[in-house]
């Protein structure tokens, strides 16, 4: 069972790949090959899931944690490594979100791709990434944990690059590698700096002897540091990497490039979450390091805010989506940051269903608009995808926290958990969270009246075609919806509640010192209805500036328009780094190439002995002239030449 | 030792073959194709002999093993004498792997002398064997200067245009190293009164005097890895040799300078090593950061690769120089996955240049549309050489890393950069030549690889996956030989009164 959980999705990524490769010219094979590859992929995933609910029971029911070893993977003097897969309640819980949400796009993705001329190559990739994301989630190992994570990092590059015509889409997958490959160097320095400091990078080893480490020094980068700092701020950077965390967000939003279901699964419900998951999973670590913790509540903090601002004047409905995603995952980072990293889970695991239902909803308007993404192009269709609207109506109550829905349960503990948590960083994670959750509500509510209420802005004969999308694309939209209403409100007992000790027994460690998370249910009331109150509030907004005033906005961006400029912009990171890392590094190839390696090594080397012995070569030649007497003048002058040399030397 | 000969036979295979090959007879086409399959025969049967070797191999000793030894120069002490122990061993391997593989791969490709080509290759590998197998330090330079007329021949003959200036760019700049290592040779064999390598990595050479005979080493190891700034003869190579010809110069050839290191630097010179470490770090560096750059900046396939070779060897020589266990034994990993994977990329290229001819990127767009399997293959091996997880190019970048964070956190970071800059620059050609529209007219008839240039990669395929996910075979052949090459350096050391001064 636990085996079929994380393996069985590599075996239907095997079959749709080798399909992809059976290529019939015969239209009507070709259907069915696309049909083969679907229900195997499908099958697999379900079956996964099935198994992966199982398990789940069977280790946070019955308390049967434990890790199952299957084969060593590298020796080297004391650098052991295995392949194992670690059950626990956190990677117990991970399993069965990713398995269920992964299958419910697995069937989704059959209605949406199902025109697409490669449909076993997307099955085996969505697959195969799903398999990379159990290797991740179950690891028991530091090095496991970085197969599963670059593996997860290369499916989502071929996914970006899915449709690898366009010049977009291959830039957008290139920079999703490349950013994260940024991230991941930190990860690996970690990795060494745990293993230097524990002797091990085997999970339970270094949890077990992290305490006695708590005071341990380092010297790294010519410094003598506290170990366990260096190593949590070097993990953490590869956790910004794959979290699309400010400073290495950039790959996120041109990540829609790839088909949207991708999207959803990777670019929102799981992949995006493995910096959070990380964190979390290592919180026997970055309990001991005050300097990691701080860090993690700032970057999450500023990531929230940054996110939330850029989101509300995207117009592309899928990057609107796509900042928000960085937005909650800064929530889920801070939640960590001061210490609650349950609400930290709690929060991953409830945005994993509204988030993905959201951009399977949105994907489900793109397709009734004929590819469509841009909201200034939409309005005016709620009538014509009823299905579609009411769920997105359900993913955008569970993201803007409105109750009951899941969103609810998990930001407010959240927000709560950074006020309790009494610090400095704490406050400014609240406030933070506050304020963008004022703006998730606003830009959540802009994205639904843009694109289903008002007149209808897109041509005519689009709105002619608008349709609601087939049943396959609108079950798991359904089933989705139930889990943006029901998860937080069945799961915050267990994830955060009075059951939590039960329900997570050793997965997560949280020192007496941070009680922030205890603490957050004897807040102030004001701090429980606070984040209710913006929410509505930004709805309102939202409401005012888009649907009662239409003349407002133009009014606020001619007023504001440097503001407006800046965000549009989305802060002007990319075109820094365009400015510092991409010019530079393609201007110093060429310099090194032609000046380095040409001119300066060879033409002082090979080169230059070569041309310098045929220029004495040729001098030389041009001497020999024939005539005698030159020879002997020649002769007679090297004579003198040395009797006088001969003297100079005696006499000196 | 084992009294039947086998490294010997091993050896000297080949060159029977290349004798056969020589007595073929008769009609041009029949020569061509009866050489082809001669040569395909010896090194076939060679390889699995080799395999005698893994199998028979004792990983319970770092003794040499599979010894065979015959006078050849009684009066000045100079023997015919072979061995392998666990750093050697899969270096042999290696070579007898990529020569079938080469063989095959100039099956279509080379039309014009083919016998004579035939005959480069297989005395070629009989050069390498000998290389990586021989006990005496005098047979030792035999055969490592032999390996450059044979490859000379290979470039200068069946080479593109610019062949003559890249084959003597090649000879003279692997020449002037190796004249200085003669000189180191002499002046050991003087000095030690022996030719022996077992003898001579006993023998405790005068700190002063390893420091000179460390440098001329360097000199020809660097020459060959190589390192910055002595490696610009290479991408020149490289783009001239024919597709074979680059295969065995990145696979095999590039790690007799990190074999080198191996046996001669770090066991007969200790202190010379751990004095001249910094510089090797700073060479290393350099050459990750710089020549990845340059990779970057590259509009010619071949080059791109061979610069990429450049950096990946940058890896090997930090891994080697950490002395530490996990930074020797990713450095000799690195090698032989390297071997591997710059073998096949430039075997890649070779498929499409067969095509088309020509090297130029730009060539290129959109192959993926006509050669689906041709970019399955392309994009394995592009990942083995990024080092991705489950990947060979992993398994030795991981463990070079751990070595050197031991050794110096700074450069640790400084090479692990190379993992992001190798990423880009092979992201960026795949995207060039892969993806993208099919506009181009002439690519538009390409056809898929056929079935021989599957038989071609496929052992290199399994052999990524099976180096990367299950190496414990590989290293397990190293551990007892590492472990013992760090003793001996360490109690060196100290017997030199220098104190701990090997890693932590």
């Amino acid at each position: 069972m636990q085996i079929a959980a994380v393996f069985l999705p590599l075996l239907g990524a095997a079959i749709a790949g080798i399909l992809a490769f059976v290529t019939p010219a015969a239209k009507e094979s070709r259907r069915r090959i696309d049909r083969l590859a679907q229900t195997a992929s499908c099958a697999s995933l379900l079956l996964a899931a099935v198994a992966a609910g199982f398990v789940f029971v069977d280790v946070v029911v019955n308390k049967n944690a434990g890790t199952v070893h299957l084969l060593t993977w590298i020796t080297s003097g004391t650098f052991e490594v295995s392949w194992a897969l670690k059950w626990d309640t956190l990677s117990a819980v991970m399993v069965l979100m990713v398995t269920f949400v992964s299958a419910m796009i697995h069937v989704y993705s059959v209605g949406y791709m199902a025109h697409d001329g490669s449909v076993p190559r997307f099955m085996a990739y969505i697959s195969l990434f799903t398999f990379f994301m159990l290797m991740l989630v179950t690891s028991d190992n530091l090095v496991q944990l970085f197969f599963g994570w670059e593996g997860v990092g290369l499916t989502s590059y071929l996914l970006i690059g899915f449709w690898y015509t366009r010049p977009s889409a291959n830039a957008a997958a290139i920079k999703a590698f490349l950013v994260n490959r940024v991230g991941d160097f930190g990860f690996i320095l970690g990795i060494f700096g745990t293993y230097v400091l524990f002797d091990s990078i085997q999970l339970d080893t270094i949890f077990a002897a992290a305490g006695g480490q708590a005071d341990a020094t380092m010297a790294a980068f010519g410094g003598e540091f506290h170990a366990l700092t260096v190593i949590c701020l070097l993990l953490f950077m590869g956790a910004m990497g794959k979290s699309a965390q400010i400073g290495l967000h950039t790959w996120l939003p041109d990540a829609m490039e790839g088909p949207t279901p991708v999207s959803a699964l990777i670019h929102a419900a799981t992949m995006v979450t493995a910096g959070v998951f990380m964190v979390a999973r290592l919180s026997p670590l970055f309990e001991y390091s005050e300097v990691a913790l701080t860090v993690v509540t700032l970057v999450g903090a500023t990531t929230a805010i940054f996110a939330a601002t850029v989101a509300c004047v995207q117009t592309d409905i899928k990057r609107v989506i796509a900042y928000s995603t960085c937005s909650q995952l800064g929530y889920m980072f801070f939640a960590c940051g001061v210490s609650a990293f349950s609400a930290g889970i709690f929060h991953l695991v409830t945005h994993a269903f509204f988030k993905s239902l959201l951009f399977l909803g949105a994907g489900s308007v793109i397709h009734a608009m004929s590819d469509e993404q841009d909201m200034r192009n939409m309005g005016g269709l709620w009538k014509m995808i009823p299905v579609t609207y009411t769920v997105m109506w359900v993913g955008s109550l569970a993201l803007a926290g409105i109750w009951p829905f899941a969103g609810f349960y998990s930001k407010d503990i959240i927000l709560e958990a950074a006020y309790a948590a009494h610090t400095g960083v704490g406050a400014y994670a609240f406030w933070m969270g506050i304020a963008a959750a004022f703006l998730t509500a606003f830009y959540s509510w802009r994205l639904l009246i843009l694109t289903f209420h008002g007149t209808p802005r897109a041509d005519e004969r689009v709105v002619a075609h608008v349709h609601e999308s087939p049943k396959m694309m609108l079950i798991p939209l359904i089933v989705l919806a139930a889990g943006a209403l029901f998860t937080g409100y069945l799961g915050a007992p267990w994830f955060v509640g009075e059951g939590a000790p039960g329900f997570w027994e050793s997965a997560i460690l949280v020192l007496p010192a941070h009680p922030a998370l205890e603490n957050a249910h004897h807040v102030p009331l004001w701090v429980k209805y606070l984040p209710l109150g913006v929410g509505v509030a930004g709805i309102a907004l939202a409401y005012i500036m888009y649907l009662l005033a239409p003349g407002l906005p133009g009014a606020v961006l001619a007023r504001f328009r440097g503001v407006h400029r800046f965000l549009v912009h989305k802060w002007y990171f990319d075109e820094l780094y365009d400015a510092v890392f991409v010019r530079p590094a393609f201007y110093l190839g060429r310099q090194f190439w032609k000046v380095g390696d040409g001119a300066l090594i060879d033409g002082l080397g090979p080169d230059g002995l070569a041309a310098a012995t045929v220029d004495i070569a040729r001098r030389g030649g041009r001497l020999q002239s024939g005539l005698v007497y030159h020879y002997a003048f020649a002769m007679l002058i090297g004579v003198v030449l040395l009797i006088s040399w001969y003297f100079l030397v005696q006499a000196g | 030792m084992t009294g039947f000969p086998i490294l010997s036979l091993i050896t000297f295979l080949p060159l029977l073959g290349a004798f056969l090959v020589l007595t073929i007879r008769g009609d041009a086409a029949l020569v061509a194709r009866n050489a082809r399959f001669v040569a395909l025969w010896a090194s076939g049967v060679t390889f699995v002999m080799s395999l005698f070797l893994w199998i028979g191999f004792d990983t319970t000793t770092a003794e040499f093993q599979f010894q065979d030894r015959m006078e050849w120069m009684p009066a000045f002490k100079i023997s015919y004498h072979l061995g392998v122990d666990g750093i050697s061993m899969l270096f042999v391997l290696l070579s007898t792997l990529l020569t079938p593989i080469c063989i095959l791969a100039s099956w279509e490709s080379i039309k014009v002398r083919v016998k004579e080509y035939m005959v480069a290759f297989l005395v070629m590998e009989t050069m390498m064997v000998g290389m990586f197998s021989a006990l005496d330090i005098i047979l030792f330079y035999v055969f490592f200067e032999g390996v450059l007329i044979p490859m000379f021949l290979i470039i200068g003959v069946w080479g593109g245009p610019r062949r003559v200036y890249a084959a003597f760019k090649f000879f003279l700049f692997t020449l002037v190293g190796s004249v200085l290592m003669l000189l180191a040779i002499l002046a050991m064999y003087f000095v030690a009164g022996t030719a022996s390598i077992p003898e001579l990595m006993r023998f405790g050479f005068p700190t002063g005097m390893q420091t000179w005979l460390w440098l001329a080493f360097l000199a020809s190891f660097a020459v060959k890895l190589p390192m910055w700034p002595v490696h610009t003869w290479l991408p020149d190579a490289h783009v001239e040799a024919p597709t074979a010809g680059s295969v065995i110069l990145a696979g095999v050839l590039l790690k007799f300078g990190a074999y080198g290191f191996l046996r001669f630097s770090l066991p007969m010179f200790p202190d010379a090593t751990v004095a001249f470490t910094p510089l090797i770090y700073a060479l290393s560096i350099i050459a990750v950061i710089y020549t990845s750059l340059v990779a970057l900046a590259q509009e010619d396939m071949k080059k791109l690769i061979a610069y990429s070779s450049v950096a990946h060897m940058g890896f090997v020589t930090v891994g080697t120089f950490t002395l530490t266990v996990q930074g020797i034994e990713g450095a000799i990993f690195q090698s032989l996955s390297h071997g591997i994977v710059s073998g096949a990329l430039f075997l890649v290229v070779g498929v499409v240049y067969d095509r088309v001819h020509s090297r130029e990127i730009a060539t290129y767009e959109g192959l993926v549309h006509r050669m689906p399997a041709y970019g399955l293959v392309f994009m394995l091996f592009m990942l083995a050489s990024v080092g991705l997880p489950g990947t060979s190019g992993f398994i030795g970048e991981i463990l070079i890393l751990v070595g050197a964070f031991q050794a110096n956190t700074w450069v640790a970071a400084l090479t692990a950069t190379g993992l992001v800059l190798g990423a880009i620059y092979m992201l960026y050609l795949y995207r060039r030549v892969v993806f993208g529209k099919l506009t181009k007219e002439d690519l538009k008839k390409l056809l898929d690889l056929s079935p021989r240039e599957m038989a071609v990669f496929a052992p290199l395929i399994v052999l990524v996956f099976v180096m990367g996910i299950y190496p414990g075979p590989f290293l397990d052949v190293m551990h007892v030989s590492v472990d013992n090459l760090i003793n001996s350096i360490e109690v060196a050391r100290a017997g030199a009164g220098n104190v701990a001064l090997v890693g932590r």
